[in-house]
């Protein structure tokens, strides 16, 4: 199996102080991120940076909850910070309704939760578990191999392809679509705007395909739904259908993998989680808490202040929710993985409106993909600590993860 | 003991319906509400503090009595 997403070196230069001059896409974001904000939080709760034309990077749980419940001066117009600024208007934004404001954001959202709902999720795991334990055929009898590339990473695409109905072999074509998207948010903008072209050149395929040939899936739900009695603009289905795409895919591979890299490091808390299957939905919220994948963004609309700092519009906020979820002011024992741990009001789906609609789909691949492979391999450790490579901007997980299977 | 979920807060994590499926449903949007009027059994009053302690939303509260 390929790894679709080859690693790249940032070209943005290196950081020399975080408090000032903060960059997430540069490689030492990626290698220490959660000391980081540690540091910061202690230091300076709410760093700044001239990057990308003024950002902000606030690491307490009260500012980034703030943030994210004030959709009056913070915009959601564009979610991912780039050197530009995006060119699709509110309240829709490039990609409903993760990109909206209210009140369109309500009903754009409203129509795809039935399809994210608990129950629907749940008719979906017989197709995941099956599909893991194909994954997991697949390296039977290697005495190691890479549970990032050869295993997490396969998942959440299998499982959207099947829900958009679109071909489960291009899977490496989505995964390079969301390594463009989100990881290489340094490039210069006419580059990505490029790399954008690939991607709507695709999906004006898939969408084609689906008007010459309905079908039950949510390609065709969204060219069939209607908002205020009129059928959805183009560019509403393609942003949506891009949406659904991108941050369905490396989110949850991503929590997959840092859960697998936890167990594989700590041998003391995978031999309990296999002892006690019955601590695997505690478990489950917890690796959700250390190790959330996901940052979200906001561009400033209104004159603000958070933490003491002013924000401007335009400018941009990054909502490190993993950051929040370390913050010891709000979870006792905030720097240690707890597999048992009972109160556990982390924010790892977001927080408000925009709270990730996908998040009952993410918690199921999250278990069934840790429950196949506890199941398969109850014992491993990691091949080559030093040979585990984090991403970069604003989704973290291993995107190279060697493990040893020892049982 | 008596929950109630503000539909005006709650934004759908399921938490609540997780921890304490007898406590909890949820509609096709994934929303939630109380079963039973939010009438707690003593056996289940547990369960329904853990509720409310993991929302996120701070969506349930808990009526003494």
């Amino acid at each position: 199996m390929s790894d679709a997403t080859d690693h790249q070196l940032s070209s943005h230069p290196p950081v020399t102080d975080w408090t000032t001059d903060f960059d997430h896409a540069v490689d030492e974001y990626a290698a220490r991120a959660p000391e980081i904000w540690d540091e910061l939080r202690s230091a300076c709760p709410v760093a700044h940076s001239e990057r990308y034309g003024g950002v902000w990077l606030p690491t307490r749980h009260e500012d980034v909850a703030a943030i994210a419940y004030d959709t009056e001066h913070f915009t959601s117009r564009s979610v991912v910070v780039t050197e530009g600024r995006p060119i699709a208007p509110a309240p829709r934004g490039i990609a409903p309704p993760i990109s909206s404001d209210p009140p369109f954001h309500q009903e754009a959202r409203r129509m795809l939760l039935p399809a994210f709902s608990p129950k629907a999720v749940n008719e979906l795991e017989p197709y995941t578990r099956a599909y893991c334990n194909e994954l997991l055929d697949a390296v039977a009898g290697a005495e190691t191999f890479d549970a990032a590339v050869d295993y997490a990473q396969h998942i959440p695409v299998r499982v959207i392809a099947k829900m958009l109905g679109f071909p489960p072999e291009d899977g490496d074509i989505f995964r390079r679509i969301v390594h463009n998207a989100l990881e290489a948010v340094d490039l210069p903008q006419e580059q990505r705007m490029m790399n954008f072209l690939t991607l709507d050149e695709y999906l004006r395929t898939q969408v084609q395909d689906h008007l010459d040939n309905p079908r039950d899936d949510l390609t065709s739900f969204l060219l069939n739904a209607e908002m205020d009695g009129e059928p959805l603009a183009p560019e509403h289905v393609g942003g949506t259908i891009a949406l659904l795409l991108i941050a369905g895919i490396d989110t949850t591979w991503s929590a997959i993998g840092a859960s697998l890299w936890h167990l594989a490091a700590n041998p003391d808390d995978l031999a309990r989680l296999v002892a006690e299957p019955a601590l695997m939905p505690t478990a489950i919220e917890e690796f959700l808490r250390y190790y959330a994948p996901v940052t979200m963004a906001r561009l400033v609309a209104e004159p603000v202040e958070i933490g003491g700092c002013p924000m401007q519009p335009d400018e941009w906020v990054l909502l490190p929710f993993p950051a929040a979820n370390r913050d010891p002011e709000f979870f006792d024992r905030a720097d240690e993985v707890v597999l048992d741990r009972e109160v556990n009001r982390h924010a790892a789906f977001g927080l408000g409106i925009h709270r990730c609609a996908g998040s009952n789909l993410a918690r199921m691949e999250l278990r069934v993909a840790l429950e196949t492979f506890l199941e398969r391999f109850p014992s491993f450790t990691l091949a080559d600590p030093d040979a585990v490579r984090w991403s970069r901007g604003q989704v973290r997980g291993p995107r190279t993860l060697p493990v040893r299977i020892t049982s | 003991m008596r929950i109630h979920v503000d539909a005006d807060k709650c934004q759908g994590h399921n938490r609540c319906y997780a921890i304490a499926p007898e406590l909890f449903d949820v509609d096709d949007l994934g929303y939630a509400t109380a079963l039973n009027d939010g009438v707690v059994p003593a056996e289940l009053e547990e369960k329904a503090r853990l509720a409310v302690a993991n929302c996120p939303e701070y969506a349930i509260t808990i009526e003494e009595g």
